[in-house]
């Protein structure tokens, strides 16, 4: 091992460079801007109040589940709360916040490019997002949604006198934001890779957002068209699903699922993505097994498309074509075991630091193995039969979408976070929400698995009163993770103003993304630079500096043991 | 109403045994695997933690031999789950021919239910133990999904067509019934009980609640009488304008267009409602449609009545032959639940209600089938008396 010593510099003040945040100032130099970190950053505000949203109408779920009598609020709005906080959280925070803000930011720094291949067309997809989100909350202020989420027909064609049509057309227009993200990093990643940036130098991150983005541009219109078919049904009476007009409801949720399963793909791969960054570069290590992690995004894009089936066991689908759809679930799950085994054999013999990204990087494989071993059971028809619509799948698919995507999340957050304002979070309570963070979930969503399995259907308003002692330990975990979900957003409005100011390469690491000033420069890179480098391919520290000095406030200035200074 | 063990709600079904095996293996193969991977995990987090700022530890390659195995062995492990899980499904979801059936229709926010001896129940299902129950359900409006967590089944109940689930109870008692698929306002409501009665107290139940009309009997009046069928679909079986329906149920019908198909509740279904879609060949199209003049009640009446006039076809109990008989005690029943206050409903649900259908006056239904069983009345239960194990 080499051990080297940090060259000490005097520190130059960041905020005397020219960087992204100060090229320009003005409310219309961030609503027009064409610069796809400004625009991340634009994604960053509008995900993070949709986040608080949902998470208000969740915390108002809980409450109400306190008590097994539904005593808080009326069924109608209970049944308002739970489709809120789905079509928020799914369509508005889950979907896009990794690609979206996390992505927007840093494809095109990783691969050594200016900008994404489409800058106005990425601007265009905020606001078609904001569009989308602004028709959602018109249906949610107007009096609420009440379908539930998935929208199942006929109940949202023909039944549900609450707002469907708006909060449909919300998220019609939101899909198109989707569909333009993936197509821009598609092309961007294609055509825009710098010198020497080969399709397997690529970080691995690169490799999930194109693996995600091919669902993007293949699965959302699908989901564009369905509700289009339900708007029609419901102001022209024309029978799509409704067998009272001539239709089909089962048609409904195939063409609903065939975008919505791969969804959760949409939200988990660039998690994933962002897991394989953190799981290298805290260990020091190049990832074990790079084109396996990478060729398993892929196929979990692809055979993702082929299992929308499995929702549908018991909905009166042939009990073949639910023998294809197990068989094929099944199959899935071996690319996601294979990147939970690459993680782990990633630490071997590596240098694993246990700075915040890390802790969340860690906790992700914990979760998803949760949640990812739970989905086989989802899969087994024979079992789907009894917890299908229980609390088992609420916890299921809130340990891989929501465990999953929010850790990935946070931890690609705070890694990143030096690079997108140039100031570090407090670690110490980044460390504490962490694992607050961690402990509230597993405290809100294990017991659901026992629920589920007891027989507790979900979107129950009111239940019997033998689930009533796991529904309190759930609600007391929400809390709890709630709690933890503040610190972060109060430390890291703080830091944009107090935080210590971060080097370029606070981490001391390899990637294209820490060879630049912290914050970035417009154009990104001062000079374009020549990728000799494998990807996680760590170097000596003489060599990994390229522009800027460390500052006392990097944790890489700050050896966890003072041994060596 | 709990197991023994914790977290495992009660067995009480032929079945419930078998998916609670499987859950076992599956948390016995998750339990080990996040055991193995998260100890595996803390281990080297703790033993390769960073002890020198700037250490640069030794690359390593990955390994073709590691990718292989570990490929391969959750593959194999899934494959187990796939099969064992197909089983159990096989199961769960091959009708037995055998089987008593019991009529479901769901409604917001309530399951009626018609046995075939003429009772009826509002979130309630009695059931014997030790007999197979097969259950014949669908729904007069939105979606919903029948569910006894206590037997480990659940099927879907669809709007416009059957879906059919059957269960063995194994256990008397009291056992929750849920509705699974989220439905609108009361969802959460839209809850019962199975009751599973020793085979003798479930005689009494079914003796104790005997003056109600078979829904074969009904389906034959409603034929007969007030919607007229058969003055074109004669019941003696001799040529009618349409098509005769002796020995419809389980025979082959040759349609227009070339196309074969097996008569069941659905192709009747579809018949009555959307009669033109599927013409029998040598039959003009000039049945009217009934849609939206018949209830989903009064369809499963219909079919079971049809059912009737197809021996081996029967509904797995002996009694559904009297239908054909004289009918004496027949009462001026609507085809809605009975007094649970359908303005009610109806307010509830002004879209998917059909209006409940006053009933003809005059309830007597001649004597017109073949068979000369017992009337229905004079064998109040004998639904123990024979098991309904009929050869085909």
């Amino acid at each position: 091992m080499e051990t080297r010593l940090p060259p000490f510099e005097p520190v130059t003040p960041t905020d005397q460079r020219i960087n992204y945040l100060n090229a320009r100032y003005g409310l219309k130099s961030w609503l027009l801007t064409k610069d796809h970190k400004r625009i991340a950053l634009l994604y960053l505000g509008s995900v993070t109040l949709f986040f608080i949203l949902g998470g208000m109408y969740a915390l108002a779920i809980r409450l109400e589940l306190l008590t097994p009598r539904g005593d808080l609020v009326e069924s109608n709005t209970y049944n308002k709360l739970f489709t809120q906080h789905g079509i928020l959280m799914v369509f508005f925070f889950l979907i896009p916040a990794i690609p979206a803000v996390l992505g927007n930011f840093l494809v095109p720094i990783m691969i050594g490019a200016k900008d994404l291949a489409f800058p106005k067309i990425n601007l265009l997809s905020w606001y078609i997002y904001m569009v989308g989100g602004i028709f959602t909350l018109t249906a949610l202020l107007s009096g609420g949604v009440d379908t539930g989420w998935t929208f199942y027909a006929p109940y949202s064609s023909t039944y549900s006198n609450s707002y469907v049509l708006l909060a449909g057309i919300g998220v019609f227009i939101n899909g198109f934001s989707s569909i333009l993200t993936g197509l821009n990093f598609i092309v961007t990643i294609h055509t825009m890779r710098a010198p020497g940036m080969t399709w397997f130098r690529l970080p691995l991150f690169i490799w999930s957002h194109y693996a995600t983005s091919l669902i993007m541009v293949l699965g959302t219109p699908v989901i564009a068209i369905t509700i289009l078919l339900l708007a029609l049904e419901r102001i022209a009476h024309i029978g799509i699903f409704d067998p009272k007009l001539g239709g089909d409801p089962v048609l409904f949720q195939h063409l609903f699922w065939f975008y919505s399963h791969p969804a959760v793909y949409i939200m988990i791969l660039p998690s994933m993505g962002v897991v394989s960054e953190l799981i290298a570069n805290f260990s020091r290590k190049n990832i074990f097994g790079y084109s396996f992690v990478a060729f398993s995004s892929i196929a979990i894009a692809v055979f993702g498309f082929l299992v929308w089936g499995h929702h549908m066991f018991v909905s009166s689908q042939s009990m073949y074509a639910g023998l294809v759809f197990s068989f094929l679930s099944f199959a899935v799950a071996i690319p996601s075991a294979v990147k939970v085994f690459n993680w782990t054999a990633t630490l071997y013999q590596g240098s694993i630091s246990y700075d915040t990204p890390m802790l969340y990087g860690l906790g992700f494989i914990g979760l998803f193995l949760i949640g990812g071993m739970t989905g086989l059971f989802l899969a087994a028809m024979g079992l789907d039969i009894h917890v299908h619509d229980t609390y088992f799948v609420v916890a299921h698919f809130h340990y891989v979408m929501v465990g999953g995507t929010l850790m990935g999340y946070l931890g690609g957050l705070h890694y990143w976070w030096p690079k997108i304002t140039g100031r570090m979070y407090p670690e110490g309570w980044a460390r504490f929400a962490a694992l607050v963070v961690f402990v509230g979930f597993n405290l809100t969503f294990f017991p659901q698995f026992l629920l589920g399995y007891m027989g507790m259907p979900r979107r129950y308003h009111a239940y019997s009163e033998e689930f009533q002692v796991l529904n309190v330990m759930s609600s007391a975990g929400a809390s709890i993770l709630g709690l933890g979900m503040l610190i972060p957003m109060i430390y890291f409005v703080w830091s944009m103003r107090y935080g210590r100011r971060a080097s370029a390469n606070p981490w001391v690491l390899p990637g294209l993304e820490w060879r630049t000033a912290s914050p970035p420069p417009t154009e990104n890179f001062e000079v374009t630079p020549v990728v000799t480098w494998e990807a996680y391919e760590f170097a000596p520290m003489e060599e990994m500096q390229v522009i800027g000095k460390f500052e006392p406030g990097d944790r890489a200035a700050q050896p966890a043991h003072g041994e060596n200074i | 109403m709990q197991s023994w063990i914790p977290f495992i709600p009660e067995s009480a079904s032929t079945t419930s045994g078998q998916v609670d095996a499987l859950y076992f293996y599956l948390v016995g193969v998750t339990a080990f695997f996040t055991v193995l991977i998260s100890g595996v995990l803390i281990f080297f987090v703790i033993r390769y933690r960073r002890r020198l700022a700037f250490e640069i530890p030794r690359p390593v390659a990955g390994s073709i031999k590691l990718e292989s195995l570990w490929t391969v062995i959750p593959f194999l492990i899934a494959m187990s789950m796939f099969v064992w899980g197909a089983t159990v499904y096989f199961t769960q979801y091959s009708i037995p021919k055998d089987a008593l059936e019991v009529y479901v229709v769901g409604k917001q926010w309530m399951w009626k239910v018609q046995h075939t001896t003429g009772q009826r129940e509002i979130n309630e299902l009695h059931v014997p133990v030790g007999r197979k129950i097969k259950l014949v359900m669908t729904t007069e409006d939105v979606i919903h999904s029948f569910f006894i967590p206590a037997f480990r089944i659940k099927s879907d109940v669809v709007p416009g067509r059957y879906t059919y689930i059957w269960f063995e109870a194994t256990k008397a008692g009291r056992y929750h019934l849920f509705c699974a698929e989220y439905c609108g306002t009361n969802h959460s409501g839209m809850t019962g009980s199975v009751v599973v009665m020793e085979p003798n107290e479930y005689d009494d139940w079914l003796s104790g609640n005997a003056n109600q009309e078979s829904p074969v009997a009904a389906g034959q009046r409603l034929f007969t009488q007030t919607l007229g069928c058969a003055s074109c679909h004669k019941e003696d079986g001799s040529g009618g304008r349409g098509p005769s329906l002796l020995g419809l149920m389980g025979s082959e019908v040759h349609l227009e267009g070339g196309r074969t198909l097996t008569a069941d509740e659905s192709y009747v279904r579809e018949s009555i409602l959307n009669p033109r879609a599927q013409i029998v060949v040598g039959f003009q199209p000039i049945m009217p449609t009934f849609q939206g003049q018949v209830s989903e009640e009064q369809l499963l009446q219909l079919i079971s009545y049809i059912k009737s006039l197809s021996p081996g076809q029967s509904s797995g109990i002996e009694t559904t032959a009297p239908a054909r008989s004289n009918n004496p005690q027949v009462g001026p029943a609507t085809p809605e639940g009975q007094g649970a206050g359908s303005l009610e409903e109806q307010r509830m649900n002004p879209v998917g209600a059909t209006p409940p259908r006053s009933s003809s006056s005059s309830s007597n239904s001649s004597s017109t089938g073949p068979s000369g069983a017992a009337p229905r009345a004079a064998s109040p239960a004998p639904a123990r008396t024979n098991n309904g194990n009929r050869p085909r």
